[in-house]
Parts: structure tokens; sequence; C-alpha cells
């Protein structure tokens, strides 16, 4: 461009001719790879315009020639997979416990699903290993709230426990202390009692008598008697030493003041049936199935 | 120009300043007085007190000096450096500040403790301090330091606009400190890298526009008939960059004296406006602006030509047109419609040559002075740096194929992606061009030890290697778990048992992290012993002054 | 031809329109269209503004920077399909100013978080995440249950929104800072206006506490409304509208 020619003397290429500050730029032609390698680039850039949908219009925007769709995509491949799912394990719908339990392959693919399915949604509660937490039930033991035939679990999970669903298992403790019907002697009394039950150590000077009498007049009508607990009611059994929020006498104290009414979310509608149905074989499967 | 009768206390560009900063401390005051909203006061007290304290430094600088200092000196620029010092300074603090940063929410990723349960303190507000931190207050002062430094030195013209230059710098980390305690205080929008809420927005909306005034009213006056390719890369970054920031961040305060607003886009127009910005700060904030630097100080350290002028003019062009599409490729397979993202991809694709561009010109300067790689770290820690700009560029279009992104969007890959370009690319090109720098603001001979930038090169390289490795194999584990199936057509692994499988993979990440910290530390005690205790330059030419090759 | 190039060298001017002129195409092509066409945004049923304490709660989740760790948007493929539900649709996020997508999965995605869980466990859980999940490596946020709610700001909040164009009635607005408490205790005298304001949506103690209403009530109505909104026996995603 200029008018003199400036030649850089290590690669013997022309200048520019313009110096800034000390720089010069040489001549050199674009990289012929380079350039190819960019047209290349714009060539199936191009192409792939015509297959897909690619430019905005007036009123809608340019199909592709392949008509290609992902939301059309993702269903086909969940339709696949249900498919396989039905093939592989479709039989579990029908199939009895027994059956299940006994045909290998039902319940391979029980457990298989059953385990993806509860890392996702279960272990955030239950624990990953099923074991539980203060306040969300162990499932590895044979000590069950709610029933531990195959059954009951499925319908523990399907409806949930207290929770939105019209058909979920229902039953609180009532909150004796904050709604007035107990005062704290008379909790801290039965608290005591109830740990009694358990075979527990009972702290000295304890009003065991006052605890008997509350517990009778207050308490077994959903706990039994003897602290068996209640399916129906899924009142916990308070005499085998198996705690769901702790065995302290404060928190047993705060379970009688406040109440409990623990919530376990129901999974119809969220998890499809043949999931729920293998969640329900992995569970029983845990260590406790009835 | 603005030329300072001698019994005037303030010139024209000095009274400007005094003006804007006196404004701004009476709405500061202003709020100061209504506000209810603790975090928003307390900004506002920063305002009024740094408002004020610069109100004052500018007229005791005043009442000090007469007349304004010439355009020329017998003949030579007068180049005014003392912002240019100021930002290379704050530069080299505000990195190790966001390197330290990354390290400690790399740390709390590995051992969650860390977030001290602490409101102030938890990753989820440290994480935009760090990526703030390095990308805006570390990068944001190298460029504004070395656009300034360059646009008067290929221009053979002194900076324009008097006094506003120190308000380009002052006023801009004063927006880094906003925008900094303000997510530590809870106070952020949300929008990845445009973060800070509203007044900061405004805030730098101003400064910015004046940053582009100092810029192009320099190169108005520019002595050299041509504008040097260094400084089209320097302008379109500061005005791109002023169009993302206006259009991304147009929000509704809540009232003005509440720190909260609402940005005014919703759902998918957002998704779209955000990652037209978010790709495009990339595009123009940390490659535009960091190629100008690359074209400056790579020639100039290695007292070569530039490779190819058609080359820069082809890959300058189509790197900034075809950057702007390529925002969609944050959006793979999201509700955002599909023909957007075909866009976002083929785009991304395309611009993968004109980014190689760059790379080829960089590297290429290098052709008959390659024997000094060997002896000169600073050199070589530029040159490694395109070479990181080059696989980040290859990384990104690969990451654009839709195919590939609905592996990688979502996990470490990005991470280990973001990386490459940040440490390698980014990092790099700045220490080397800090090297540069400070002898010659400080008007040293050389820096103060070249084994020094021997070891701050090879910890921080291997920092890097370890770094972006281990978020590659921790991203595509994590693509790969997730997407598991097993052969009866369930779910392989849960999210969490991902979680577990990635604690190797964050230590050495922070392993890697923290070597790139001690490297920093390193440069930092490099600089501070040259600009104390260097040899001063010979008195002849001073660097400030006049033209002169490199040392 | 490289002479052409002289124009922008020698003239500043000619370069910054030439470069604004060149920034400016794509974003005009790729961004207004998504506000013209119809096909941007599905037709459903079951949208509706957040209340005001749910948009509380999504200031909180916005403040905290939940957004650094968790997507909210289900992209179109199976496993996510599998492992979250649904795949987001555009018009779930259509009242978001701003969009919650998420760029990172550190954590799970949260678009359907909603009724996944109970109100106990996402108290439990932001208290302490590891006493639910032992190898989360989520950060603790017990500050927010001893943080009560103001009405503040709230109000104007809504009545920006409207202006925006989000389909608040004037009387949502109006009542909006009452409304913010209202819901998360049962036994507020405004409840029940609350409920006929905003039918279907639920009002309980989300913290447990219904004597007061802190942050912890406001972020977990907002976890437990995430992705319940649209009814997906009603939509069609094979309709044409809806294929994109
Ligand atoms: C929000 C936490 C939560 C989640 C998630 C959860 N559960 Fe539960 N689950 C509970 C609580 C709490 C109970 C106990 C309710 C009670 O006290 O009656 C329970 C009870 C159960 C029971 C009845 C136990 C008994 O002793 O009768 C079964 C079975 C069960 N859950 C299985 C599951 C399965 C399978 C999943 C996953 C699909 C799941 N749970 C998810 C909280 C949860
Ligand atoms: C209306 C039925 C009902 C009555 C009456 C009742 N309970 Fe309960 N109780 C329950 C139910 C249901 C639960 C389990 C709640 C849950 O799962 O969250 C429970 C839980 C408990 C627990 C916690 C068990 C554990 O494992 O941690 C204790 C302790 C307890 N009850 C004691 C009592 C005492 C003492 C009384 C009488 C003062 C009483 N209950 C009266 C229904 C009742
Ligand atoms: C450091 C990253 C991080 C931050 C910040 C974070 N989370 Fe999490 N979150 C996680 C991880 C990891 C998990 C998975 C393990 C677990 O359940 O704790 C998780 C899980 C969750 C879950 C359960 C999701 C599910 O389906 O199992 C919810 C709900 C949640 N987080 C909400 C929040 C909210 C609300 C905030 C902000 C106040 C937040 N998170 C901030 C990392 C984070
Ligand atoms: C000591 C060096 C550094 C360490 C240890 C570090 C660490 C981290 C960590 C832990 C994250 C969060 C990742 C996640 O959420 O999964 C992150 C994000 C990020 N960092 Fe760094 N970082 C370092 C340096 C840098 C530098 C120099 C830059 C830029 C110049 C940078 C730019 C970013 C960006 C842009 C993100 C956000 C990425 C995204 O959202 O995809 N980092 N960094
Ligand atoms: C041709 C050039 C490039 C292309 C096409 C490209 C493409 C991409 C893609 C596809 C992603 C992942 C988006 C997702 O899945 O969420 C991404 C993320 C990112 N890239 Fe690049 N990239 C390029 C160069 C660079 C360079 C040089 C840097 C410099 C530092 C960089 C910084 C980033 C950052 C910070 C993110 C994270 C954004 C977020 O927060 O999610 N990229 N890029
Ligand atoms: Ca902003
Ligand atoms: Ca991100
Ligand atoms: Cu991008």
């Amino acid at each position: 461009m200029a008018d003199k020619k400036d030649i850089d003397e290590i690669s013997g290429v022309e200048t520019t001719g313009h110096e800034w500050d000390g720089l010069k730029e040489l001549n050199n032609p674009l990289p012929r790879w380079w350039l190819w390698v960019l047209y290349a680039t714009i060539i199936w850039a191009v192409g792939y315009w015509i297959l897909m949908p690619s430019w905005p219009l007036i009123n809608d925007h340019t199909r592709g020639l392949l008509g290609h769709s992902d939301r059309a995509v993702v269903v086909e491949r969940i339709e696949a997979l249900e498919a396989l799912r039905r093939e592989r394990g479709g039989r579990l719908i029908e199939a009895s416990l027994d059956e299940v339990v006994e045909t290998p392959a039902l319940l391979e693919f029980a457990m298989a699903s059953g385990r993806g399915a509860f890392g996702d949604n279960c272990a955030g509660c239950h624990g990953a290993g099923g074991a539980g937490a203060p306040g969300y039930p162990n499932l590895n033991d044979d000590n069950w709230l709610w029933g531990g035939t195959l059954e009951d679990i499925q319908e523990s999970i399907l409806y949930g426990i207290r929770s939105d669903h019209p058909q979920t298992r229902l039953g609180d403790m009532p909150a004796f202390g904050r709604d007035g019907i107990l005062d704290i002697e008379e909790m801290r009394a039965v608290a005591a009692y109830v740990r009694g039950l358990s075979g527990l150590e009972v702290a000295e000077g304890a009003d065991l008598d006052l605890g008997a009498t509350v517990y009778a007049d207050y308490c077994a009508a959903c706990h039994g008697p003897a602290g068996e607990g209640s399916r129906d009611l899924g009142a916990p059994d308070l005499s085998n030493n198996i705690w769901l929020y702790g065995a302290d006498v404060e928190t047993i104290v705060t379970s009688v003041r406040e109440g409990r009414a623990s919530v376990m979310p129901a999974w119809e509608g969220r998890l499809d049936p043949v999931t729920t149905k293998a969640l329900a074989v992995y569970v029983h499967s845990l260590g406790g199935g009835e | 120009m603005t030329d300072k009768p001698a019994d005037k206390l303030l010139g024209n560009d000095e009274a400007g300043v005094f003006a804007l900063l006196f404004w701004t401390a009476v709405a500061c005051l202003l709020i100061v007085a209504k506000t209810q909203d603790p975090a928003m006061e307390i900004h506002a007290w920063f305002g009024l007190v740094a408002s004020v304290a610069g109100a004052f430094a500018l007229i005791v600088h005043a009442s000090e000096r007469r007349g304004t200092p010439p355009d020329e000196i017998g003949g030579k620029p007068n180049y005014h450096m003392g912002p240019v010092k100021l930002a290379t300074a704050l530069g080299a603090f505000w990195g190790v500040v966001g390197f330290a940063a990354g390290l400690f929410i790399a740390l709390q990723m590995t051992f969650p403790a860390l977030n001290l349960d602490l409101p102030w303190t938890t990753f989820g507000r440290l994480r935009p301090v760090h990526t703030s931190a390095v990308i805006f207050a570390f990068g944001g002062n190298v460029l504004i330091a070395t656009s300034f430094y360059v646009v008067q030195r290929t221009c053979r013209a002194r900076l324009a606009g008097g006094m506003w230059p120190w308000l380009v710098v002052w006023g801009y980390n004063a927006f880094i400190v906003i925008a900094a305690s303000g997510y530590v205080l809870g106070v952020t929008q949300s929008k990845e890298y445009a973060e800070p809420e509203w007044y900061a927005d405004l805030w730098l909306t101003i400064v910015w526009v004046i940053y582009l005034l100092v810029f192009l009213g320099t190169l108005w006056k520019r002595k050299e008939p041509h504008i040097y390719v260094a400084n089209w890369f320097f302008l379109a970054f500061i005005v791109t960059i002023a169009m993302l920031h206006v259009v991304n961040n147009l929000a509704i305060p809540v009232s003005l004296t509440s720190s909260k607003s609402y940005i005014v886009w919703a759902g998918v127009q957002d998704a779209m406006t955000q990652w037209w910005y978010g790709h495009n700060a990339v595009g123009f904030f940390l490659t535009a602006g960091f190629l100008g630097i690359m074209y400056y100080f790579i020639p100039k350290r290695a007292e070569r030509p530039v490779y190819s002028y058609r080359l820069s003019i082809i890959h300058f062009w189509s790197l900034i047109f075809l950057y702007i599409w390529a925002g969609p490729h944050h959006l793979h397979y999201t509700s955002v419609p599909q023909w957007a993202q075909t866009l976002g991809m083929t785009f991304s694709i395309m611009l993968w040559m004109p980014s190689w561009g760059g790379m080829i010109n960089g590297i290429m300067t290098l052709s008959g002075a390659w024997d000094r790689l060997r002896t000169d770290p600073v050199l070589r820690m530029m040159v490694v740096s395109v070479a990181f700009y080059g696989m980040a560029t290859f990384e990104g279009p690969l990451m654009s194929i839709r195919a590939v992104n609905s592996l990688s969007h979502y996990t470490d890959w990005t991470i280990g992606h973001v990386h490459s370009g940040a440490l390698g690319w980014v990092g790099f090109i700045s220490f080397g061009a800090i090297y540069c720098l400070v002898p010659w603001l400080w008007e040293k001979k050389r820096l103060y030890s070249l084994r020094a930038v021997e070891w701050h090169f090879w910890i921080a390289t291997i920092g890097i290697v370890l770094y972006i490795t281990a978020m590659w194999v921790a991203g595509i584990m994590q693509g790969l778990m997730w997407r598991a199936y097993t052969e009866l057509g369930f779910l392989e692994y849960s999210f969490v048992e991902s979680i577990d499988a990635m604690f190797p993979y964050y230590l050495i990440r922070a392993l890697g992290g923290a070597l790139f910290v001690i490297g920093s530390l390193i440069m930092v005690w490099n600089l501070w012993m040259t600009a104390r205790h260097g040899e001063p330059a010979e008195e002849a030419a001073p660097r400030t002054l006049a033209a002169q090759p490199a040392e | 031809m490289w002479e052409k190039h002289r124009a922008f060298e020698r003239n500043s001017i000619f370069l910054t329109v030439g470069i604004l002129i060149v920034v400016s195409i794509g974003g005009l092509v790729e961004l207004v269209p998504n506000f013209y066409l119809k096909s941007t945004i599905e037709d459903v049923e079951g949208m509706r503004p957040y209340t005001p304490l749910e948009l509380k709660g999504r200031n909180i989740y916005i403040r905290e920077g939940c957004y650094n760790c968790h997507s909210q948007q289900i992209r179109v493929l199976r496993d996510e399909v599998d492992r979250y539900g649904h795949y987001s649709l555009a018009a779930e996020s259509m009242y978001d100013h701003p969009f919650q997508w998420g760029s990172k999965r550190t954590g799970p995605d949260l678009a359907r978080v909603g009724g996944k869980y109970s109100d106990e466990w996402h108290r439990d859980h932001l208290i302490d995440p590891q006493s639910v999940v032992p190898s989360s490596i989520m950060p603790a946020y017990p500050f927010l249950a001893d943080a009560p709610i103001t009405g503040r700001e709230i109000q104007r909040s809504l009545e920006i929104h409207q202006r925006l164009g989000v389909p608040y009635s004037d009387e949502m607005v109006e009542n909006a800072a009452v409304d913010v408490f209202a819901q998360a205790s049962p036994d507020h005298p405004a409840a029940a206006d609350f409920a006929e304001r905003y039918p279907g949506v639920a009002v309980r103690a989300f913290d447990g506490d219904p004597r007061r209403v802190t942050e912890m009530d406001a972020l977990i109505a907002y976890m437990q409304m995430l992705g319940t909104l649209v009814d997906f026996d009603l939509y069609d995603g094979q309709a044409d509208i809806n294929l994109r």
C-alpha cells in the first residue's frame, strides 16, 4: 500500500510500510488452509440451515427439510424406554409378591429399577441405604408404621402419608401441650412412662403412676394399651425401642407437646406405575418386608 | 483541548469531573438520608465518601499546578501514564484477590464446612465475587491500563480528556467495590457476569461512556495516519460492551432508595438476552480486548512485525460479526426455540477460524525469533497464552455442537473450558503485559528478577494443567453418569452419586488453583521489587516520553 | 481490495460506526423474533403469577445465589425428563423477571422440585443439608429461619411486574403487603381473602411455626410451587404450535 517497498530482513516478506511505536506488519497472504477451513465451516452451516429449523421469518421460522423437532424426538425416546421396561419387567405389575420373589428376572428387574429411583427420590429423606434419619423412618428394619406387606408399602409410596393426595394415609398426633390438654408435669410423667414401655431407664423420681394414668387416658387409643402402636393410624409402636424422632425425654416431651405429623410425599403421577411397584419390591427387600 | 488559563483554578476537564463527583455526592447524600435498605445505605455512604474524597483530591491537585499539561514536549508526545500506572497496579492487586477467591470457592466445593454457616460466606454469594473479581476487576483494569498505554503509543498522542482518564480508572474500581461488596451483602440481579444491581450498572454506564470518549478522543488526536490493529480490537471491545451492558441490564428499581430491581425481560427473552450478553462478554471482554493486548505486546516483546496484515483485517471483522450470533449455544435443548439454537451452533462453528486467525497472527509473529522463547519467560508466557487461546477456541466450537453440549452443559466440562480460556489465555497474556508494562511505566531498565518470572511461569502452568485436566475428567464423568442407563432401561446413578465421584477432582482443582495463586504472589513481589528497587532506565529516553524499541 | 480497508484505518468514526453496524446484526436477528413469533411461548393451562410470599422467596433464592449451583431448566433430553420430569416449557418462565435457568448443576435441577419433599424436609435441609444428605456439598442456611419477613417493597414489586405485563390484578397489588403474611399463617384474618385471590394456592406454616413469617417460609413456599403450575394433562406437546 505504501509507495516505497519495505522488506522485512529476516523473513524476506514485504511489510505494509507503516510503523507504530516501532511495530510493523508483514503483508503475508491469508494462510490457505485457514481460508479453506473457514469456507468449509460456512458451507456446512448453510447445509445445516437447509435441513434444520433455523432462520426466523415474519410469522414463522424455516422448519428445515428434515422436519426435526427435539420435542418429538424425546417423546419417541421416552416411549422406547417405556417399551423396553414393559418388555423386561412388564409382568411386575400383575405379578404377586411371591411370584416376584421367585422369578429371578422379575426380582432383578425390580431391584435394578428400584435402586435407581430410590437414589434420586427417596434417599433425601430415608438415606442412601434406607436407614432413615430423625423424623424419617428406617426402611431396613421390620418395624413398620403403616405396614410392611408389598401392598402396604406400595400404598405408602403411591399416596404418601399426610400428603396432598386425596387417598393419602392420615393420622396426626395431637399437640397435647400446645393445645393445653396436658401440663408440663403430666407430659414429663408420660414421657417417663413411655420410656419405661421400651425398657429404658426411667429417671429417678419420675411419677410413673401419673404417667400410666395419662397414658391410658390420652395415648392408648392410638398407641395401644401396651404401646404396641396402630398401623391404621400410623401411630408408632412405643414399646420396641425404635424411635422415629428420638428416645430422650426432651424429644418425647416435644412429641407430646407439639404433636407430630411428618409428611411423606405422594409419588403417583410423579413416578410411573412400573417404577413405584419396583420401588415397593425394593423397599420390601431391604430387610423387613412382611 | 481544555487549555487552562493560569488564573483559573479548574480547567474545563477538571470542572467536568468535579461536577460529576459533586452530583454523585449529592445523590448519595439523598439516598443515605432516605433509604431503609441496609445494603443501599452502605453503598451510598461509600459513594458519598469516595466522591467527596475524589473531589477533594481534584481540588488539591488543581491548586498545585498551573496550566494544562502540554500535549507535546520538545516535539515529542507527553504521554499521560499516571492512570495507566494506577490501573496496572490495581489489576495485579485484584488478580490476587480474585484468584484467592477462586481458590476459596474451589475449597468450599471440596469441604462444604468452609461455607461457615454465615450469610456472607456461602458459595452462592462468593462465586460471583470470584467471577467479577477476575473478569472485571483483574481483566478490566489490565484492559484499561493496556488500552490507554497502547492507544497513546501507537497514535503518538497524549491521552485525551485531561483529568477524565483518572475518573475512568477510579470510577471503574469504585464500581468493582460496589459490585463485590454487594454480592457479599446479597445484592445481585442473578444475571451471570452482569450481577451488579441497577445503581452499579448505571454508574458503570457513565464510566464506560467516558472511557469510550477518552479512547476515541485519543484516536482522533493521533499523529499516525493509520489506526493500529490493536486499537481496532480495543475499540470493538469498548463499543460492544457498552451495547451489551445497557440492553442486558435494563431494569426497573423498586425505588430509588432500594438496592432491588426487576429486569424488564422475562423468561425465554431474558435467557436469550442474557446469553447474547454473556457469550459476548467472553467475545468482546475476554477475547477482543485481550487480542488488542496481544497485537501490541507480542510483536513488541519479540521485536518482530505482526505476521499478516490481511489476516488481521479478515479475522477482525469476521470475529466481531460472528461472535454476536453464538449466544444461544448456552441454551441448547432448553425451552428457547430450536431455530435460535441452530443459529447459535452454526455461527459458533463458523467462528472457529476467525478465532484462530488471532492465534496464527500471534504465534507466527515469532517466526524468526523462536529462540527467544528459551531465554525470555515473559514472551514465553504470552505465547503459551495464545496457545491456550487456540485451545479454548477449538474446544468452544466443539462444545457448541448440540450433541456434545447435551453432555457438557451444566457440568464441570464448562468450568474446564472457562479456565483454559481464563487462566491460560486471559491470565497469561495479562501477566505478560504487566511484566512488560511495569518496567516501562516505572522507568526501569528491566524486571527485578527474570528467574522469578521463570518460577511464576512453571508453577502457574502446572496449576493450569491440573485445573483443566481435573475438570475435563470431572465434567465428562458427570455428563456420562447423569445419562447412564442400565440395560433394563433405568437410570444407573442417582445425582448424589455423581457428587460423591467429584471429590478427588475438586481436590486436584483446588491444588491447581493454589499453584496459580502462588504464582501470582511471586509476580506481585517481583513487580513490587521492580518498581521500588529496579535499576533505573537510562536517562536519555524515558519510555513515557517517546518512541523507543524494547530493551 | 486491501486498500479499501484504509477508510476504516484512517477514520476513527468510520471504524466505530462500522463496528456498531457489524455487531448489531446478529443480536437483532436472534433477539427480536422471540418477541413477535407466536411459536416462542406455548399455549398452556395453569400458569399464574407468583404470590407475594413466593416472590419474596424467589428474591431470597436470587440473593443467596442458589442459581450458581441449581438449574431450573429440564432440557429436552431423555435422561433429564426421566430424572426430573417433563421438559421445561417456555411458558413456565414467562413471568420470571429475571429467568433462573442457571448454567451449572452442582446440585440437582429444581425446575420441578415442588411437592417432591415435605416442608419439614426443606427446613431440615436448608438448616443443615448434611443432616439429611450426608454427602451434600450444599451450604447451610440456618439464618433464614431467624429472619422475619417485612412487607416493605412487596406491593411495589407486584406493581412493577404488573407494569411489565405479568397478570396481577389491582386487588392483588393492593393487598400484597397483607397477603405475604396471610399465606404463611393459616389463622391470619386475611387468609380467606388470600385464598380467594389465589385459588388453589397452599396456605400453611411452611417453616412449621404459624406464629411468625420468616424468610424460611418464603423460600420454602417458592420451592414447593416450582414446576407445579402447568397442567400437563391438558398440554399437548405434540401439537403443531408446540413443536419447535
Ligand atoms: C420428604 C421426605 C420423604 C421422601 C422424599 C420419601 N419419604 Fe418415605 N416417608 C417419609 C416420612 C416422614 C415417613 C413416615 C411418615 C410417618 O411418620 O407416618 C415415610 C414413610 C415411608 C414408608 C412407610 C414406612 C412405614 O414404616 O410404614 C415407606 C414404605 C416409604 N416412606 C417409602 C418411600 C419411598 C420408596 C420413597 C421414594 C419414592 C420415599 N419414601 C420418599 C418421608 C419421605
Ligand atoms: C390420634 C392418635 C394419637 C394419640 C392420641 C397419641 N399419639 Fe403419639 N403418635 C401418633 C402418630 C400418628 C405418631 C407418628 C407421627 C409421625 O409419624 O410423624 C405418633 C408419634 C408419637 C411419638 C414419637 C415416636 C417416635 O418414634 O419418635 C411419641 C413419643 C408419641 N407419639 C407419644 C404419645 C403419647 C405419650 C401420647 C399421649 C399423651 C400420644 N402419643 C398420643 C398418634 C397419636
Ligand atoms: C454449593 C452449591 C449449592 C448451593 C449454593 C445451593 N445448593 Fe442446593 N444443592 C446442592 C447440592 C450438591 C445438592 C444435592 C445434595 C443435597 O440434596 O443436599 C443440593 C440439593 C438441593 C435441593 C434438593 C433437590 C432434590 O431434588 O433433591 C434443594 C431443594 C436445594 N438444594 C435448594 C437450594 C436452595 C434454595 C439454595 C439457596 C438458598 C441452594 N440449594 C443453594 C448444592 C448447592
Ligand atoms: C486460582 C485460580 C482460580 C481458581 C481456583 C478458580 C476457581 C473457580 C471455581 C471453583 C469456580 C466455580 C465453578 C463451579 O461453580 O463449578 C470458578 C468459576 C469461574 N471462574 Fe475461576 N478460578 C480461578 C481463576 C479464574 C480466572 C483467572 C478467571 C478469569 C479470568 C476465572 C473465571 C471464572 C469464570 C468465568 C467462572 C464461571 C464459570 C461458569 O459459570 O461457567 N477464574 N472458578
Ligand atoms: C470460538 C470461541 C468459543 C466458543 C464457540 C465457545 C463456546 C462455548 C460453549 C459452547 C460454552 C458452554 C455453554 C454451556 O453449555 O453452558 C462456553 C462456555 C464458556 N466459555 Fe467459551 N467458547 C469460546 C471461547 C472462549 C474463550 C476464549 C473464553 C475465555 C475465557 C471462553 C469463556 C467461556 C465462559 C466464561 C463460559 C461459561 C459461561 C457460563 O457461565 O455458563 N470461551 N463457551
Ligand atoms: Ca447488572
Ligand atoms: Ca455459569
Ligand atoms: Cu459462549
